[in-house]
């Protein structure tokens, strides 16, 4: 097991993200990414003079942060383009925790920005920049035509169905609760309510996921800013350490999956606790990544808030919306306030608004500990951060 | 089903072989000499220990239903009329799973653990991409068949 020299070694002090009820922002995605910057560190009390650490996992060219620096005119004395999809900033987080616990950079940022829906709407079609290389993907999946990502996550839901009895109907109460929340988020893209029935009957997409199972593609960015646990409480607001973190990569085309129904979230969650020195029971309020209603299952089940193969009646519950035992998504997630395609950013975020008690309508009373879990790829790469106020440090 | 449209897969240098006997329709897996376990996708290493020499040996063509989603709207151009259709993750019997289609068959009849067997859809360029149907009684065609002619009755 872990040892805990990392816990509570640095804290996020500064937050920041971009996202409208239409589903669109002005700008590009540099333009936005030095807003996310600018926002999340004036958030902090602190300036781009300060920044000595950059991560960032995204880039039009070959070196992401080498290229972000330069835009920025910052020469950083740690780097990393890490690159795990969605789940990049949860891995950010750790790497950076590291970083400043080890003295390699006192201050960093990590950033996301993607602007697909505006992208769509000029006749670029999500990352149509992007063709398709001589990938073992191309050569061993592409010709039967699963559409990706959702087709990977459908095959996932298939086989939970057939091994754990886990039904549609179960699954719906993901996107109904994200609604219920999201309808508390004036920025949210999704806010009218809906109902089991509505989920049930919107047009099948991959079975047996249908189309209100599926997270919007909306623009939208973040930025989150740490720094060490000493200097984070000479900062404007109160700071939120870093308790735990983990990482697990286990495949990278849905067909190398060792099992469909267990994620790496199995390794990185236990990581990220024992690092902690708490469980599932401390957690106050979670945000996992929902790129799909089976991606909340299969998370609860992985990171221990419900047995294996139980994660169905687990959400049927209704245990993850407004006044639930286990408040999921605030901000209605993925599925319903944005998803620009790398949601992990948005995760931390609204996990640190929470445990600053800046959630406003949808403010979790109390909460002290919370959990932010990323996902990128297809089931890919898992990484969890548990982080908590002063008190829990 | 349209058939002149499929994606066609670029070759790897690990794959060439497999594509070079679906030209005959022999279904081929790579096996390491050092450990003797198979692997899928092609490699050209043993990503169980490394090793680098490898063989290619006929396999049986046969395996169950992993799992299975079916598409309502086509992934890309090229699958354009064909939907809706099967991908499902095949096991095959020497303990590999690979993504393909099943065909020959209603695509929301498939169902996970049904026993399939392999079919070829030839592609442009000669070469056959692998798919699967659901099998028929033992003892028919899907018996083991000896190296050599286990996938060629499956035009």
């Amino acid at each position: 097991m872990p040892d805990r020299t990392l816990r509570g070694q640095a804290a996020i002090v500064g937050v920041a993200d971009a996202a409208s009820a239409d589903g669109t922002l002005a700008g590009t995605v540099r333009r936005l990414q030095g807003q996310m910057i600018a926002e999340a560190l004036d958030d902090a009390g602190l300036a781009l003079g300060d920044v000595d650490g950059l991560f960032v996992n995204d880039s039009p060219g070959w070196a992401p942060s080498l290229e972000l620096a330069e835009y920025l005119g910052i020469a950083p004395r740690c780097t990393d383009s890490t690159q795990t999809g969605g789940s990049s900033f949860e891995v950010h987080v750790e790497h950076a925790a590291a970083a400043i616990a080890a003295g390699l950079c006192d201050v960093a940022v990590t950033v996301y920005a993607a602007t697909p829906r505006s992208d769509r709407a000029r006749g670029g079609g999500y990352r149509s920049g992007q063709t398709v290389g001589a990938t073992a993907t191309a050569e061993w999946e592409l010709p039967y035509g699963l559409r990706m990502p959702l087709g990977a996550y459908a095959l996932a839901a298939a086989r939970h169905m057939h091994a754990f009895g886990t039904t549609s109907e179960q699954l719906a109460r993901v996107a109904v609760d994200a609604r219920r929340w999201a309808a508390m988020n004036p920025r949210a893209r999704l806010r009218e309510p809906i109902t089991v029935d509505d989920v049930l009957a919107s047009p099948l997409q991959a079975s047996p996921l249908r189309t209100l199972d599926c997270c919007l593609v909306t623009d939208g960015a973040g930025a989150v800013v740490l720094t060490s646990a000493d200097r984070a409480r000479d900062l404007r607001r109160p700071p939120v350490f870093v308790l735990g973190a983990g990482t697990c990569h286990t495949h990278a085309m849905i067909s190398q999956m060792p099992d469909l129904t267990v994620t790496g979230a199995t390794v990185s969650g236990a990581q990220a606790f024992a690092m902690a020195g708490l469980g599932p029971t401390d957690v106050d309020v979670v945000q996992l990544y929902d790129s799909f209603t089976i991606t909340v299952a299969l998370l609860l089940e992985d990171l221990g808030f419900c047995p294996k193969g139980e994660g169905g009646p687990f959400v049927a519950e209704g245990v993850l919306g407004p006044g639930g035992s286990l408040p999921a998504n605030t901000t209605g997630g993925g599925l319903a306030y944005t998803h620009p395609g790398q949601f992990g950013i948005f995760l931390l975020v609204e996990a640190v608004r929470q445990l600053r008690g800046e959630g406003g309508d949808r403010q979790v009373e109390g909460a002290e500990v919370a959990l932010a879990h990323g996902s990128g790829g297809v089931l890919s790469a898992m990484a969890t951060v548990v982080l908590g106020t002063e008190a829990t440090r | 089903m349209k058939e002149a449209t499929r994606f066609e897969p670029p070759e790897s240098v690990a794959g060439a072989p497999f594509w070079a006997a679906t030209r005959d329709r022999r279904f081929v897996l790579p096996w390491c000499v050092a450990c003797g376990r198979p692997h899928w996708f092609p490699r050209d290493l043993c990503p169980h220990c490394l090793a680098t020499e490898l063989e290619w040996r006929e396999a049986s063509g046969r395996g169950r239903v992993y799992s299975v989603s079916v598409m309502a709207k086509a992934a890309n151009p090229a699958m354009a009329g064909r939907e809706p259709y099967a991908v499902a993750l095949v096991d095959l019997a020497e303990g590999v799973r690979m993504m393909t289609n099943v065909v020959g068959i209603a695509p929301d009849e498939v169902t996970v653990g049904a026993p399939v067997t392999v079919t070829w859809e030839r592609l442009g360029d000669g070469r056959h991409l692998p798919l699967f149907r659901p099998s028929t009684a033992p003892g028919t065609m899907d018996s083991p068949a000896p190296p050599g002619a286990s996938s060629r009755s499956n035009a």
